[in-house]
């Protein structure tokens, strides 16, 4: 039977959903799904449970240089597995996306990137991917085993159903120029404050507000609208506003019955976290912005003289 | 120091993007630009030298078709001492791996403390390049990157993943590719314009480069476009033109008829 490896992107003992989802599709494939897990002082007992995801089996490859979940050594630990793999598939995610592309480097084999359908038969591995703004759908082929498969951030879905999986722990040789970079710090996502994901209605504004000066614009529309605020990567990475109000792939998932984009290209790592609000009404004055393609009402202007507009029409009502 | 900016030319955002039905490659015929993402890649190599870094030399690496060496007048614009395009018939069709493979060997002769390359090609939605090319070259790695420090024969980082942000280091060489928060790009005046066409750009080919052809182009491809087809049908949104917010109302309308206020 055909071996299907799972990277599973981890971190403070939680599984990334989209590792899980990617678990989950692999063990629909046909193939042996195997979960592969990396850190330092990793449970048993807890990488077991990646049976109930969908693993037939579990590789834990725990070593002190896996301790960072930086890409470089991970790749080391994963590369000799993989190459006896059929198919190394990796859920949405940076790390993940850094190790994937490692890997497919290191192996020179052939990667597939924002992989929303893929199917697994004795010719090899299919992958399908929406492309060029996603205005069409691609198939792909691999001509060399593995193949490496990154999927769309939510593509694909976790379920928690089976059972514990047999764990086996692997021996890992980490390479010496894969240990130059190290994490000296960390900022966590600040908890607290107002979740975006329990909200009704999100204004969200991308860096077509101008600055963070015009936030409190943006804030008074959605106050008129009883409605909360988010934001764009860009903007967070900025620091215009904190990471608690991104909206998509590395940040929240939402689906508000209305969602207002103000400023906001629609780059697919947005759109992936707010595609499905109920009814999505994007304000940009780039007549050509992804946004507008799936945005049901599409207002072509100046953010900043539509907003208090808006605001005036929606408070005298 | 010597910082190589990884650029790449993509169809305008104003153009017509479409795959070219005979070959399932993009159809290039269209007006084209720098990939909009590269343009803080070339502003931050600028940033290090002016925040007092020795940097002899900022160089501009493009692989692509002989139109590209438009959008490297711009990167020459933007800041690049010199551009090197490696264009060849050869390289037609080469897949992230081969494309990886191609950047890393023309890099590795470029002698850079530093390569720098965007978040994401605008054609292509991928975030891999930068990994890839790092892994060739067995170089330290950040991806990401939302704010650099370059010091004293290092770099510090800071990037976001799914869990907040990590602050990382690692020792020159290194290869990063920067967010596109990392910094407002300068509009280049018409100066830098006119001096970018005194600059220098070096046209290689594969052999030149030294490359294994059987890796790259559309032969060596290890992932292959078989088919392609039209998205699921998805209902046309309702687009307003505001002017000076006459939309306001039309807006509300819009918002009362779908019951949303
Ligand atoms: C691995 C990875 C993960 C990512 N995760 C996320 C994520 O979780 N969330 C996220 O949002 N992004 C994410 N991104 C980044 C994403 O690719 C985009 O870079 C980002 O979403 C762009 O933010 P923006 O729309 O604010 O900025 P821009 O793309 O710069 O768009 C600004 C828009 O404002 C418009 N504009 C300018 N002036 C005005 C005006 N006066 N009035 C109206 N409109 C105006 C412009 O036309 C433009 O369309 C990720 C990227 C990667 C590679
Ligand atoms: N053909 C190319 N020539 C030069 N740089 C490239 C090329 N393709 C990708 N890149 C670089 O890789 C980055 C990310 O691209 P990708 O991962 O392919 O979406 C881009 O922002 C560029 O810096």
């Amino acid at each position: 039977m055909a071996t299907i490896i799972v990277f599973i992107d981890h971190d403070s003992g939680t599984f990334a959903p989209n590792s899980l989802g990617a678990l989950r599709k692999a063990s629909t494939l046909g193939g042996e799904a195997v979960a592969f897990v990396a850190g330092s002082g990793l449970d048993d007992g807890w990488a077991a449970t990646l049976g109930e995801h969908g693993a037939d089996r579990v590789l834990v490859a725990d070593d002190p240089a896996l301790e960072d979940g930086l890409p470089q050594p991970t790749v080391d630990a994963l590369e000799p597995h993989a190459r006896e793999a059929a198919l190394v598939l990796f859920g949405a995610g940076v790390a993940s996306a850094d190790v994937a592309a490692g890997l497919a480097a290191r192996l020179g084999a052939g990667i597939n990137c924002e992989t929303t359908e893929l199917t697994l038969a004795d010719s090899g591995v299919t992958a399908v991917r929406p492309a060029l703004g996603d205005t069409v759908m691609v198939e792909s082929t691999f001509a060399s085993s593995p193949a490496i498969v990154l999927a769309r951030a939510n593509a694909f879905a976790a379920e928690g159903t089976g059972s514990a999986a047999p764990v086996e722990r692997v021996s890992v040789t980490v390479q010496d120029w894969s240990r130059g970079a190290a994490i000296v710090g960390r900022e966590e996502a600040e908890t607290g404050g107002v979740d975006i994901t329990e909200a009704d209605v999100l204004v969200a504004f991308g860096r077509g507000i101008g600055g963070p000066e015009n936030i409190p614009v943006v804030e008074q529309l959605a106050k008129a609208l009883g409605g909360e605020v988010a934001a764009t990567r860009a903007v967070v990475d900025a620091g215009w506003c904190s990471y608690s109000m991104q909206v998509g792939q590395t940040g929240k998932n939402v689906s508000p019955k209305l969602y207002v984009a103000c400023g906001i290209s629609g780059a697919i790592q947005h759109k992936v976290g707010m595609v499905n609000s109920g009814l999505i009404v994007a304000i940009n004055k780039d007549v050509n912005a992804p946004i507008f393609e799936f945005a049901d009402l599409g207002v072509v202007g100046d953010a900043l003289t539509v907003i208090p507009k808006l605001t005036e029409a929606l408070s005298s009502r | 120091m010597n910082i190589a900016v990884c650029v790449k030319e993509v169809p305008s955002a104003t153009s017509h993007k479409r795959l070219d039905p005979a070959t399932n490659r993009l159809d290039r015929s269209g007006d084209s630009e720098l990939n909009p993402f590269d343009v803080h890649g070339l502003e931050e190599a600028l940033r290090i030298r002016e925040s007092g870094q020795e940097v002899d030399e900022i160089v501009a690496v493009c692989m692509g078709p002989g139109s590209a060496q438009r959008p490297l007048q711009k990167a020459l614009a933007l800041g690049a001492d010199r551009a090197l395009l490696l264009t060849d018939p050869a390289l037609a069709g080469s897949d992230i791996s081969g494309t990886a493979y191609a950047l890393a060997t023309v890099l590795e002769k470029q002698n850079a403390d530093l390569v720098i390359l965007g978040q994401q090609a605008a054609d292509a939605d991928c975030y891999v390049m930068a990994a890839a090319v790092a892994d060739h070259l067995k170089r330290p790695l950040v991806t990401q990157v939302a704010h650099l420090e370059v010091s004293g024969g290092k770099l510090r980082a800071k990037r976001q993943t799914e869990h907040g942000y990590d602050v990382i280091e690692a020792p020159l060489p290194a290869v990063i590719s920067v967010s596109d928060a990392i910094n407002t790009a300068r509009l280049p005046s018409i100066k830098a314009i006119m001096g970018a066409k005194k600059k220098p750009t070096e046209l290689i080919s594969a052999a030149d480069a030294g490359l294994d052809t059987s890796r790259v182009g559309s032969e060596g491809a290890r992932s292959v476009v078989a088919s392609t087809s039209p998205p699921p049908a998805k209902d046309a949104g309702k687009r307003i033109e505001d002017s000076g917010g006459d939309s306001a109302s039309a807006i509300v309308d819009f918002l009362a008829e779908r019951g949303v206020i």
